[in-house]
């Protein structure tokens, strides 16, 4: 076996083993990495493929949460499923926000997502259309039911955050090896090369911020269903800024180093506790050195592998 | 020449701020023909070609490929059309393989979407294997089949050339639009670039290029446009044009002008 491969299975065991030696408060800390990461996972998909600099996906985030706390309180439809239709909800808000701004660049898109952010928190704090319960938020927001069984404690969480966040890796390997994938990265690496070799590329930097925002979507309504209480300071400019440092500072591009940013910037802070005040001093100074020396993130993209097998005289899977 | 030409040019004309970059500029390029566009440096090669290939927009004039007007395309859809090009300064995805580079011109002859990849569908997998076969063999065409899994910024300067090349034959087109494709090549680079592109050419793609070696123009083009300040000043057979006064005063300059000299 490949190393990467033992690598993966030990990790996945440690994962599904983890609850029985945690106490729930260290169950709810890899709760908030699992959230986190999948949110940063559908960040990566816009920021670290396509290459575009979004920096309010906290707001896509916060669709998917309203969507679900706004329809399971009113209407009383059960939250798991809500999941899709939050997605939904996420990725067209997407669609109408994305679209003007599409064909802009770098530091000005980062600009104009900013501002998207800001206004969506505003707006909830201004309880619009008198739905979004204003500065307070909504609570009450009703327990996920899964085959008959209520999901309360952290440790039922974690599973269902796990499972969603495995499902979620799994589907972006996929996307990334594909078409699709690609596509992104040529985008990312030359634009006009993209376009003069064919590529839609409005088309895809669209699609790119529409499927971040579903799956930031869908990961709101698991937020929603953990938290039963939703309000406008969850999805604050902040909330943004870890995303877009978990991706940055994991590996931009690399699912696995996205992964471990979540665990870092997540989990360490958590970690030196104790330290109090210095722990974030120590976390800023860190981050400042990981940039200097690994400016690519600590793992930065690699190279696909594609199966070559038609090739007589070279050897299957071909690659770096 | 009695077929109907591939892509008609008519009165094409673009300005940029208070230059005219093209000035009513019309020539039609023959179905399998190499034709080589040239002239001295700033005469407007580059902006017909980027008038083409839809990165510009005319002021005034038409771009007629196969009876349909491409003017108001995108780059992307006119390259769906059957017309692929390679650019002046070289632009690779450089961080990234030979192969994944090639797989690029693949893309607009691909349907899969988000869905066929996430959900392995079976004609997204046959697609990947033909879009990969096609790959390798547009880098055999030109060469380069042994550095595919290279990225494409460790290939020597030639063979980022070629590169770019296999990634316009990827497109499957039917129009080729080389925008000096020698520029930085070798003498035994340029000799094997005239084979590649006679070979191109056999393949029933048109080629229309743009070269300052003027060796390598007058031996493989069946007939050149010339540009100067942005006008054209004569079209013919290679023959034609050497003979031809305003060419040699282009190019040679007039007694007292200090134009460059080739």
């Amino acid at each position: 076996m490949k190393p990467a491969t033992v690598l993966n299975i030990v990790v996945v065991a440690v994962l599904l083993m983890a609850p029985y030696w945690l106490n729930p408060y260290w169950v709810d800390v890899l709760n908030s990495i699992g959230l986190y990461a999948v949110l940063a996972l559908s960040l990566n998909i816009i920021l670290g493929y396509a290459g575009l600099f979004h920096m309010g996906h906290a707001a896509f985030f916060a669709m998917g949460t309203y969507t679900t706390a706004i329809l399971n309180t009113q209407f009383g439809i059960p939250v798991l499923w809500l999941l899709p239709l939050s997605g939904l909800a996420a990725g067209a808000f997407a669609m109408i926000v994305a679209r003007p701004i599409i064909h802009l660049r770098g530091d000005y898109l980062l600009i104009v997502t900013i501002g998207i952010v800001e206004i969506v928190r505003i707006a909830l704090v201004n309880n619009v259309f008198g739905i979004t319960g204003g500065a307070n938020g909504i609570f009450g927001i009703s327990r996920p039911h899964l085959f008959g069984h209520v999901i309360r404690t952290p440790h039922e969480f974690y599973y269902l955050i796990f499972a969603f966040a495995a499902a979620t890796v799994l589907l972006f390997v996929r996307l990334e090896n594909s078409r699709f994938g690609r596509a992104l990265n040529y985008i990312r690496e030359d634009d006009t090369a993209a376009e003069g070799s064919g590529i839609d590329t409005a088309h895809y930097k669209l699609v790119a911020f529409v499927l971040g925002a579903f799956w930031a979507g869908m990961a709101g309504n698991i937020f929603a269903a953990k938290m039963t209480i939703v309000s406008p300071e969850s999805f604050t400019f902040w909330e943004s800024v870890v995303m877009f440092t978990i991706v940055i500072l994991g590996g931009s591009g690399n699912i696995r180093g996205v992964l471990l940013g979540a665990f870092l910037i997540i989990g360490l802070p958590e970690v030196f506790r104790e330290f109090a005040g210095a722990r974030m001093l120590f976390f800023g100074a860190a981050m400042v050195v990981m940039m200097i020396f690994r400016p690519k993130g600590i793992l930065p993209p690699r190279a696909r592998t594609y199966c070559l097998d038609f090739l007589p005289e070279t050897p299957k899977g071909i690659g770096r | 020449m009695t077929t109907a030409p591939i892509l008609r040019i008519n009165e094409l004309t673009k300005s940029f701020g208070g230059v005219m970059a093209v000035n009513d500029v019309t020539f039609d390029v023959a179905p399998g023909a190499i034709v080589g566009l040239i002239g001295p440096n700033g005469a407007g090669k580059t902006t017909v070609f980027n008038l083409i290939t839809g990165n510009y927009r005319p002021d005034k004039g038409h771009i007629v490929f196969h009876g349909q007007s491409i003017v108001h395309l995108r780059t992307n859809k006119i390259v769906s059309l059957g017309i692929a090009r390679t650019f002046q300064t070289i632009r690779l995805f450089q961080n990234m393989s030979v192969l994944e580079n090639v797989l690029a011109g693949c893309h607009c002859r691909m349907q899969s979407g988000v869905l066929g990849a996430m959900f392995r569908l079976p004609g997204q997998k046959q697609e990947e294997r033909r879009a990969l076969q096609t790959a390798v063999e547009e880098l055999d065409f030109v060469g380069l089949k042994a550095h595919l899994d290279l990225a494409a910024r460790n290939l020597s300067y030639g063979n980022q050339r070629l590169l770019e090349i296999a990634r316009a034959l990827a497109t499957k087109p039917r129009f080729l639009v080389l925008d000096e494709p020698a520029g930085g090549m070798n003498d035994n680079e340029t000799q094997a670039l005239v084979r590649l592109i006679v070979q191109i050419r056999d393949r029933g793609i048109t080629v229309l290029l743009i070269e300052h070696d003027m060796n390598l123009v007058m031996r493989i083009c069946e007939k050149l446009v010339v540009l100067e300040y942005g006008m054209m000043i004569a079209q013919g057979t290679p023959e034609e044009i050497q003979k031809d006064q305003r060419v040699i005063d282009a190019y040679l300059g007039v007694a007292e002008a200090e134009d460059e000299v080739f």
